[in-house]
């Protein structure tokens, strides 16, 4: 009896992906990849999530271990702010984006002012990945400094280090898997960002349009590219989990991945 | 140089507080359970616990005056720590964990050779034995040559057959480093074996402070004898006579003590001052407890044997020679100098 269930619920979960590879032939797919539409996709796409990137964890890496190292009504405050953005629908990230930073609102005056124009660019993009991705990260990373033990840190200063020190040469050694694997559940939520991307920086092929945009453009215009986009997303999503289990993996084991068996030393 | 510490500091449920001074080459053991405010103590000399107020100095060096709002942060202070567990670097090497508080690397080979562990400097330290660890624990302690020594729970982490080694080895590292050391430990007789002086903690409070020696010959109180060691037996002091204070135990025997009290009591008495053998009545220097043995257990050369309410602890020789078996019928006496009265009120 669980057995039939549990197969019956694969199955549901796997024939969809199945079926994009099934529709049409695989050479088909991949010179549907080589159209304009889909090689623009790429690239926006690949700019954008890069910076998205960067910006996610040049700043939510330091704010993850301040917050990992604080207690009681500010930290749970500053928790929830940040988890906001991960229950909130994607239209209403993409309203509060617009209204926030674009031409006529909240901020508009002052982008305004350094000439800048926002919504519809790649930096619109760029703001909305980030709004809705960070929260991945910064979660997890909280989760991974905690789970250092505290009295590592304490030894390190004892040992003279200063607190730059500690976090460079304790922390976050100690914390790499966990921040890996965050990064790379943001990255993965970043790659499918469609409703605040589309109502902040709209889909402009070759300016704003990424792969999750094109897909949906492109199923009215050619289903091939449609497809083919879609299978790519595939196995770069299935690349990203398989890394996130392997690192998550690492985190908790004892070592690098090589030398988890424990009889490798001697082997050596 | 001496350290000197002196601190108040609100814990959860009390106040730890501690007023010491350890002088060069000197070691001072603080003991008392878990929870006590021991390790409290090693974090604010370390400055990883800032109290509500005191003071921290080692020699002329102010390392920590609330009152004036000085506070040296951790990595300035000349502090070598060894942590209950070791807390070694799991993502470094054993040299890495050395050279991870020194500040050349001649002095991390100096270090792994003089604590023999020069053949495990490219080992991961998660697969390094107990005693490994501790000694790698302890060179990475000295690696920033520390004015004073801090030790929590040093043996606790070990196996007991690799204990009473490291305890000797550890014994004359203190020794030739001829530092003020701080050790902190639940276990009396590490403390006393290792340390000079011993400090009796309890809910962050000192009891006692002395050497191993008066601890045991003049406990303070009932928490002071039993953490030494005694047993302690609650009874009603019914009378004296001949200089000598007779107790109606709660358990229907009669000691005898050389020690007064009145009232309600506690008497004390060391297993190492009771002896095993047939009875000698109508002397009542002595107190006489017949029964029928209930436990034997060896510990390393000597025997602990249960005898109805007393343990008395005997040399494995004269327990092989009195043929001593769990059933038997055997007498238990101790002298009536041997024991300490405590008013049952005091301590806890």
């Amino acid at each position: 009896m669980l057995v039939v269930t549990t197969g019956v619920a694969l199955l549901f979960l796997v024939l969809p992906i199945v079926a994009v590879f099934l529709r049409v032939p695989l050479s088909d797919l991949l010179s549907a990849l080589g159209s304009s539409a889909a090689l623009d996709a790429i690239r926006v796409t690949a700019e954008t999530i890069a910076f998205a990137m960067v910006l996610i964890l040049v700043f939510g890496t330091p704010a993850a271990y301040w917050i990992s190292s604080r207690r009681g009504a500010v930290r749970d405050v500053v928790v929830t702010l940040v988890e906001l953005p991960l229950v909130l629908p994607p239209a209403v990230a993409g309203i509060g984006l617009l209204v926030a930073f674009g031409r006529a609102g909240l901020l508009g005056g002052t982008v305004d002012a350094l000439g800048i124009d926002i919504a519809f660019t790649k930096v619109a993009v760029i703001l909305a990945v980030t709004f809705v991705a960070s929260p991945f990260f910064v979660r997890t990373a909280v989760a991974a400094f905690e789970a250092v033990d505290p009295t590592l840190p304490a030894a390190a200063r004892t040992l003279g280090a200063g607190p730059g020190r500690v976090f460079f040469r304790v922390m976050l050694p100690l914390a790499k898997g966990g921040l890996g694997a965050g990064a790379a559940l943001a990255f993965a939520r970043g790659l499918g960002e469609f409703g605040a991307t589309i109502m902040f920086a709209g889909s402009l092929q070759g300016v704003t349009q990424t792969l999750s945009l094109a897909i949906y453009e492109q199923f009215d215009v050619d289903l091939n590219v449609a497809l083919a986009i879609s299978a790519l997303l595939i196995v770069v999503s299935a690349v990203v989990l398989l890394s996130v289990k392997l690192m998550t993996r690492w985190h908790s084991g004892s070592g690098s991945l090589i030398l988890s068996a424990p009889s490798s030393r001697q082997r050596n | 140089m001496a350290l000197r510490v002196r601190f108040t500091h609100p814990l959860r449920s009390f106040v730890a507080s501690a007023e010491l001074t350890v002088s060069r080459g000197e070691t001072l053991a603080l003991v008392g359970p878990s929870g006590a405010g021991k390790t409290t103590t090693l974090r604010v000399v370390a400055g990883l616990l800032r109290p509500q107020s005191g003071t921290v100095t080692i020699g002329e060096t102010v390392l920590l005056d609330t009152q004036r709002g000085h506070d040296v942060p951790p990595e300035q202070r000349r502090v070598g720590y060894l942590f209950q567990e070791y807390a070694l670097f799991p993502h470094l090497d054993v040299f890495g964990n050395v050279r991870f508080g020194a500040r050349d690397r001649s002095r991390v080979d100096d270090l792994l050779e003089r604590f023999r562990i020069g053949h495990l400097a490219r080992v991961r330290v998660n697969e390094l034995s107990g005693g490994e660890r501790q000694r790698v624990a302890l060179a990475r302690a000295l690696a920033r040559d520390p004015a004073v020594l801090l030790l929590d729970e040093p043996l606790s982490a070990l196996d007991a057959h690799t204990r009473a080694g490291v305890r000797g080895e550890l014994f004359g590292l203190l020794h030739s480093l001829a530092l003020p050391t701080l050790l902190v430990t639940h276990d009396f007789e590490d403390a006393a074996t290792l340390a000079d002086r011993v400090g009796v903690i309890s809910d962050g409070r000192i009891l006692q402070l002395g050497s191993p020696m008066e601890l045991v010959s003049v406990p303070v109180d009932p928490f002071v004898a039993t953490l030494t060691g005694a047993m302690l037996l609650a009874g009603c002091v019914v009378g004296r006579e001949d200089g000598l204070t007779e107790v109606a135990l709660d358990n229907g025997f009669t000691a005898w003590s050389a020690d007064s009290g009145v009232g309600r009591v506690h008497v004390a008495v060391y297993p190492w001052d009771v002896s095993l053998g047939p009875a000698v009545q109508g002397d009542s220097r002595l107190n006489h407890f017949t029964g029928a043995i209930t436990s034997i257990a060896p510990i390393g050369n000597r025997v602990r044997v249960q005898v109805g309410p007393v343990v008395a602890e005997i040399t494995g020789v004269s327990a092989d020679r009195l043929e001593l078996r769990p059933g038997a019928i055997a007498t238990a006496s101790f002298k009536a100098t041997a024991t300490r009265l405590f008013p049952a009120d005091s301590g806890r």
